[in-house]
């Protein structure tokens, strides 16, 4: 379960976030929705532990992050940045085996990590030994989230995970992901700007605006019952292609 | 920085023991020679005194100010040098003068070895013979006029031509007197172009080409006679050593000079080979050339090696810190970059009073020039970084540590790795000038061979250095596929 509660942050005088909170049961997939500027990266960032905030708690499991260190912390919540994020040094295999690599774990515990995360995602051996400008954006895609996944965490947060890929494959790895997502079990928080991706993918959504969380809800909560004008907007914004008998 | 540039002073300096007797030379053959006679007469006198060679350490200014910081003990200057360019009197003529001027600045210097190296005139042996000319007079008493070629200083100089022509009553057309660049003049005469040259009365070239030094009978060349300077600290406590080399005042006249320079110029044999000639013993090193050319590579690797470990040792750290803290930063960077602006013979010069000749300077400068190279691509090198990645691995929970040498390091080795070519490279370019300071490797022969100009003795420096240069290249060819990452590698 991952919980935000009451989180403000400011910048130099400027309120960022303000009485953001947030609760996310086991196992849900939540997406965080937003324009650029809205604050939502810097509420994934604060997430993560990589920026301190003001006020209020970002919770695991009831335990506040304030409690742990930064690597433990970082163990509870598996990241999967932006277009995956993976080192451009290393192999595929090297990158899902640092950080276990780094916490002394031994080698074939690794390896039988590694080739149980392989198996969930789909990926080819022979891929994960390439290194990443090897890859394609969806196997550097599926690497990535083996990597989050190590340590097995109880919160798994995505970047943007399809916002780099073209619209083909796009569709076809957001069935994947969905599934991968319900194999992991996983308590899910993906960061998008794209509405159609988080009704695909999330069972909520909660829509951030300038700092402020407008409205939490399952997508039919939103187009539905609107807690403020732009939520509306916000829906109606999304473009998608017009009526073939609109069309001169 | 501090304690490292110690252990670095401290490292070469253990090979400079403190009991030993430092003799240094100027950077020609003569005070190569002489400065090995010098060394080898104290050897043989004391056995149980090491004696450090320090030879063609550079021009008086240099051998001065080392022998003023303790750097050497004794060295061979010439009387009208130590008037002109250390007691800045030239008007001092006698000996009783100059030596009483030398002692005010703590120096003790001999009675004169022996010869005169001055200006001199010299002619054809044949055409002295046809025309029997002996002395200066002799040639400006002849009625055909003679075809002349001096050097551009001979003829700017005062003291050269102009006041020899009025001295000697020599009457000249203008138009038989060629102004030449000193080296070509030689050749001039051997071709039968000209008949008299100026020459230095003791070089090696008046017997290659076979001339005649003509007499300057009414003495009105200045006098440079060869002698000993030395520390008084020295002469103080070594009084036995200062005593054997008083003893050879007055044994080496022009003919054995002309000769030693001859054999070391014409003959290419070795300096030691020559002095111990000279002193009647054999050689005890067997110097040939190709044991030259390895004493050298070793000296010159050992220079670049030691000065470029210290280069990566202190400017990869001052790269990280110049990336991490703004203002320091800057400031590091501007540092490096303005000591890569001091010319090269300038920073020795400051080096020399702190470290002394030898090796010590030599490590020191070489070590300041790959500092730029180094901390600049570790700089850029971490700067050019995608910042996401070094946010990703903190949020993987990877510390500074980790983060430094698992993705900072590796993702700027390609720009760091470049970084210490550039530094390898330029510093074995650099390191040539070590032998101004007498750090000897591949400079010593390039600068005894500019100032002979001699080509050939030039090259023997200039090649290995370019073939050490291109090894060099080679070398990080492989240390790249050895150290630079595999997945950065494969992009070209």
């Amino acid at each position: 379960m991952l919980e935000l509660e009451h989180v403000y942050k400011s910048f130099e005088g400027r309120t960022v976030l303000s009485d953001v909170s947030l609760t996310i049961p086991k196992g849900a997939t939540h997406a965080l929705i937003g324009s650029s500027g809205s604050g939502k990266t810097t509420l994934l960032r604060l997430t993560l532990g990589l920026i301190p905030f003001d006020k209020g708690y970002v919770k695991i499991n009831e335990q506040a992050l304030s409690t742990f260190t930064p690597t433990e912390w970082a163990d509870r919540i598996g990241y999967v940045p932006q277009e995956g994020g993976l080192f451009p040094h290393i192999s595929g295999k090297q990158n899902v085996s640092l950080v276990p690599g780094l916490r002394n774990w031994p080698a074939a515990r690794i390896n039988n990590r590694v080739e149980e995360l392989r198996a969930l995602v789909g990926l080819d051996a022979a891929i994960l030994a390439r290194f990443p400008h090897e890859m394609s954006g969806g196997q550097k895609q599926r690497v990535a989230i083996m990597r989050a996944a190590m340590m097995d965490p109880p919160v798994m947060l995505l970047d943007e995970p399809m916002a780099a890929l073209d619209p083909l494959i796009r569709s076809t790895l957001q069935e994947e992901l969905k599934a991968i997502f319900q194999r992991l079990g996983k308590t899910v928080l993906l960061v998008t700007h794209d509405l159609g991706e988080a009704v695909f993918l999330a069972e909520r959504i909660t829509l951030l605006h300038q700092g402020r969380i407008i409205q939490t809800g399952t997508y039919r909560e939103l187009y539905l019952t609107p807690a403020d004008p732009f939520v509306s907007s916000f829906i109606n914004a999304q473009r998608s292609l017009p009526d073939v008998s609109a069309v001169a | 920085m501090r304690k490292l540039l110690l252990f670095l002073l401290l490292c070469s300096n253990a090979m400079a023991a403190d009991k030993a007797i430092v003799v240094g030379s100027k950077i020609f053959t003569e005070g190569y020679v002489l400065g090995e006679v010098a060394a080898q007469t104290i050897e043989a006198s004391s056995p149980s005194v090491p004696v450090i060679r320090k030879l063609g350490m550079g021009s008086t200014g240099i051998l001065f100010q080392s022998l003023s910081s303790g750097a050497i003990d004794v060295y061979a200057d010439y009387t009208g040098t130590l008037t002109e360019a250390i007691i800045k009197n030239p008007n001092l003529k006698s000996q009783r003068e100059i030596q009483a001027a030398l002692g005010k600045l703590n120096l003790v210097m001999s009675e004169p070895l022996g010869f005169n190296n001055t200006y001199a005139l010299a002619v054809r042996e044949s055409f002295a013979r046809q025309n029997n000319v002996r002395t200066i007079s002799d040639l400006a008493r002849l009625k055909t006029p003679v075809r002349a070629a001096f050097s551009y200083e001979f003829m700017d100089r005062a003291d050269g031509w102009p006041g020899l022509a009025a001295a000697y009553h020599f009457a000249l057309p203008p138009k038989s007197v060629n102004r030449m660049e000193h080296s070509l003049t030689y050749q001039a005469i051997d071709q039968n172009a000209v008949d008299v040259i100026d020459v230095y009365s003791t070089d090696a070239k008046i017997r290659k080409f076979d001339l005649r030094v003509l007499d300057d009978d009414l003495a009105y060349f200045p006098v440079y006679q060869a002698v000993w300077v030395a520390r008084k600290e020295f002469v103080q406590k070594y009084p036995a050593q200062w005593d054997v080399l008083q003893k050879l005042a007055g044994t080496i006249d022009v003919n054995t000079m002309l000769d030693m320079n001859a054999a070391a110029d014409i003959d290419k044999k070795s300096y030691a080979e020559i002095a111990a000639h000279f002193r009647g013993a054999q050689a005890q090193v067997s110097d040939t050339f190709t044991s030259r050319i390895a004493h050298r590579t070793v000296e010159h690797l050992w220079l670049v090696a030691i000065s470029l470990l210290f280069s990566i040792v202190i400017g990869v750290p001052l790269g990280i810190a110049a990336v991490r803290y703004h203002t320091a930063g800057q400031a590091i960077l501007l540092l490096s970059a303005m000591i890569q602006t001091v010319p090269s013979l300038a920073l020795l010069c400051f080096l020399i009073p702190l470290f002394g000749v030898g090796t010590k300077p030599a490590l020191v400068a070489l070590c300041l020039y790959s500092l730029l190279p180094v901390v600049l691509n570790t700089f850029t090198g971490i700067r050019s970084i995608d910042p996401r990645h070094l946010e990703n691995a903190r949020a993987f929970g990877l510390n500074g540590r980790q983060i430094l040498f698992r993705v900072t390091l590796p993702l700027a080795s390609p720009m760091l790795l470049a970084g210490v070519k550039t530094a390898t490279i330029v510093s074995i370019g650099t390191a040539t000038l070590a032998a101004l300071v007498g750090a000897g490797g591949y400079g010593a022969p390039i600068v005894s061979g500019l100032s002979l100009n001699d080509v050939p003795t030039i090259l023997t420096g200039a090649i290995p250095a370019a073939l050490m240069a291109w090894l060099a290249h080679g070398l990080f060819e492989v240390l790249g596929k050895i150290l630079i990452p595999a997945g950065l590698r494969v992009r070209t």
